[in-house]
């Protein structure tokens, strides 16, 4: 006869409400641990949908993500022009919050070459941009209808297509527009700026004397024309072409000295490793410190609940029980509770994990890894309750 | 060979001044099928007596045999299973009945023949069996928050019955019941002993329940102070 699963049946108000009750809390410990993988798909997702090989940066930087970095565009056509490189694109990077509706509304901006890659890696809904300006593709989770418009800078965008999940590293979703454009929104400057600064260098050359006017108004036109350029991107990202040799063409941009080009295992470490190294700590702590909780609690259940019991024992022991049949009691209530718990937890993450603001991705090491410490925990703590149990005295069961 | 033998039986609960000499010297025997009663004051030692002699109280000094096997002589002999002798050969029955709260009836009597490493047919229909005959047929499913004190107390008595033990210890069996139910039970204990020639040894405080008992003890102070028999004659012991 089982007497663990007999004790539940009579009691099982208290078992199934104290069940729920560590089940929530085993689903927060499963969701920090989701948080914690998802932090990383969201790290990774722009350099997993992007494929490149190379990330080309900004000398002495760890841009585009972790830092920021500049570089020319055209430098895209020596990058390609490199042995062993296939193709390069150049992209850009920003994150933008406007109000939408009286709500502040983020999400991140990549501009991207319509003739290379790091476009949207897919399309959901609609189309691809595919007219030089003023289109754009979002991700679902910014909730955008095609043909939306968004105002960005000087102008109005049209949203024609959706892609599926992309986001930045800090979780915001992710928006294509063409490189163009997000140039033209990153860089460039409004109208009044840009006469201050035509006014302003025509002052100054009209100082020098030296010049004659049609010097000046030369001079003049290729001055505003650099200030004016947006001609910036982030990074140009390059794939190598079959059998290229990782090594030698990044040695290769090396040579150049204005350049950093960041192999893909590079720059996935600088993202892991460096950005969200510290919110891993975090939700690592807090996981301990939430198993830690759910060990005291389970103790102090099944402690209570062996006092409750310890005229039921005595009379077991009065009546000539083994040990075994005490103690497998108590262990065994204190495992179903544990794996109990374990089940309600996991449905709960399982019904609500996509509904919450940021990925949740749950990972079956993690899941089965977190059900073993549970066993273990559930056995540990029975052993205060088992330890009662054995002290009890058969006498005790005289007592009123 | 007798069910139960003690002999110059001594027990002190504590230790220096505050030492308490509940049962002193006591000495007698008990034949299988023998229905026999200790009666006496509250605070007299009948329970450390019948606590000693059950097995779940070590004697100071004295002797304990039960069914041939010496138990304590000084304290518990070294190597004596006494939880194993408990099952095999012991019953035990108190004033309140300690039925398992979250077993039914059916299971309260179960548990005992399991443990005793009966299959749990067996132990199902020898259970199904013994509370039939204890009226009780009506009431298998029931927990004993559901029975009455007098259905508890038989469902008790079921349970101590169970593994047809050699020795059946009551310590106030009827104490917690009206007075009908009281005599009921003590009827069935006699109807027992009779039955299954075990040895049946009752506290009690009630001289009306004692009727028919095959002997009856007094024990006053922690001493045997007289014993009847049923012919009705009286011995006095002065022992020590
Ligand atoms: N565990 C114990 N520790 C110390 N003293 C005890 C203990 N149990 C009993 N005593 C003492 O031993 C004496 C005999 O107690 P016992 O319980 O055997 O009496 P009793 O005859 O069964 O009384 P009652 O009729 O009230 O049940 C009493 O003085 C009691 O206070
Ligand atoms: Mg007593």
């Amino acid at each position: 006869m089982n007497l663990a699963i007999r004790d539940i049946r009579y009691h099982r108000g208290r078992f199934i409400l104290t069940s729920i009750g560590l089940g929530l809390l085993l689903g927060v410990v499963m969701s920090m641990g989701g948080i914690y993988r998802g932090l990383f798909a969201d790290a990774l997702a722009v350099i997993d949908s992007t494929r490149a090989d190379i990330w080309v940066v900004q000398q002495n930087t760890n841009g585009p993500f972790a830092e920021s970095s500049r570089i020319p565009e055209d430098i895209k056509y020596r990058i390609k022009a490199v042995p062993g490189v296939a193709e390069a694109s150049p992209l850009s990077f920003q994150t933008i919050q406007i109000d939408r509706s009286g709500k502040p509304f983020r999400f991140f901006l990549i501009g991207y070459d319509l003739n290379g890659f790091g476009g949207p890696p897919e399309i959901v809904a609609g189309r691809g941009v595919r007219q030089k300006h003023y289109e754009m593709v979002a991700a679902k989770a910014m909730k955008m209808a095609i043909g939306e418009k968004i105002r960005l800078g000087l102008h109005d965008y049209t949203v024609v297509g959706i892609t599926g999940k992309v986001v930045s590293s800090g979780g915001d979703p992710a928006a294509y527009v063409t490189l163009a454009d997000a140039q033209d929104i990153q860089f460039k400057k409004d109208n009044s700026a840009i006469r201050n600064d035509r006014e302003r260098i025509g002052e100054n050359l009209g100082a020098i004397q030296a010049l004659a006017p049609a010097q000046t108004k030369y001079l003049k036109q290729n001055i505003a024309g650099i200030t004016e350029s947006t001609h910036t991107v982030n990074t140009v990202v390059a794939r190598l072409a079959p059998g290229a040799n990782l090594q030698e063409v990044q040695e290769r941009i090396s040579r150049w000295n204005h350049f950093r080009p960041i192999s893909v295992e590079e720059q996935t470490k600088i993202l892991t490793k460096g950005m969200i190294e510290k919110a891993r700590m975090q939700l690592g702590l807090f996981r301990a410190i939430l198993l830690v909780i759910s060990a005291v609690i389970i103790a102090l259940i099944i402690y209570t609940s062996t006092l409750d019991k310890i005229k039921v024992i005595a009379t077991l022991k009065l009546i000539g029980s083994q040990n075994r049949v005490i103690v497998g009691m108590i262990l065994q209530q204190s495992l179903l509770m544990g794996v109990i718990a374990y089940g309600i937890g996991y449905l709960l993450i399982l019904m609500t994990y996509e509904k919450f603001p940021r990925r949740i991705v749950l990972d079956a090491f993690d899941l089965q890894a977190l059900f073993v410490i549970v066993v273990a925990i559930c056995i540990i703590s029975s052993f205060v309750g088992i330890r009662k149990a054995l002290k009890v005295e058969p006498a005790e069961a005289l007592g009123g | 060979m007798y069910a139960i033998e003690i002999e110059k039986l001594t027990k002190v609960y504590g230790k220096g001044e505050t030492a308490v000499t509940a049962i002193a010297d006591a000495t007698f025997q008990i034949k299988p099928g023998e229905l026999v009663a200790i009666l006496g004051p509250s605070g007299s030692g009948k329970t450390t007596l019948l606590t000693a002699i059950g097995l779940i109280n070590e004697p100071t000094h004295g002797k304990v045999v039960i069914d041939g096997a010496t138990v304590a002589d000084g304290g518990w002999l070294p190597g004596i299973d006494l939880k194993r002798l408990r099952r095999e050969k012991l019953g035990f029955i108190f004033q309140a009945h300690n039925l398992i709260p979250f077993l039914t009836a059916l299971e309260n009597v179960m548990i005992a023949l399991e443990i005793n490493h009966l299959s749990r047919s067996e132990a199902k229909s020898r259970a199904t069996e013994l509370l039939g005959a204890l009226n009780l047929g009506h009431r298998l499913n029931n927990f004993p928050s559901a029975l009455s004190g007098g259905e508890a107390q038989r469902v008790a008595i079921a349970r101590a019955l169970a593994n047809k033990p050699k020795v059946i210890l009551a310590d106030e069996p009827t104490a917690a019941l009206d007075t009908e139910n009281g005599k009921n039970v003590m009827i069935l204990l006699k109807k027992l002993a009779l039955e299954n020639h075990s040895a049946i040894l009752v506290v009690t405080h009630d001289h009306r329940m004692v009727e028919g008992f095959d002997r009856i003890f007094h024990v006053d102070d922690g001493r045997i102070t007289g014993e009847k028999n049923n012919s009705g004659g009286s011995v006095n012991h002065e022992l020590g």
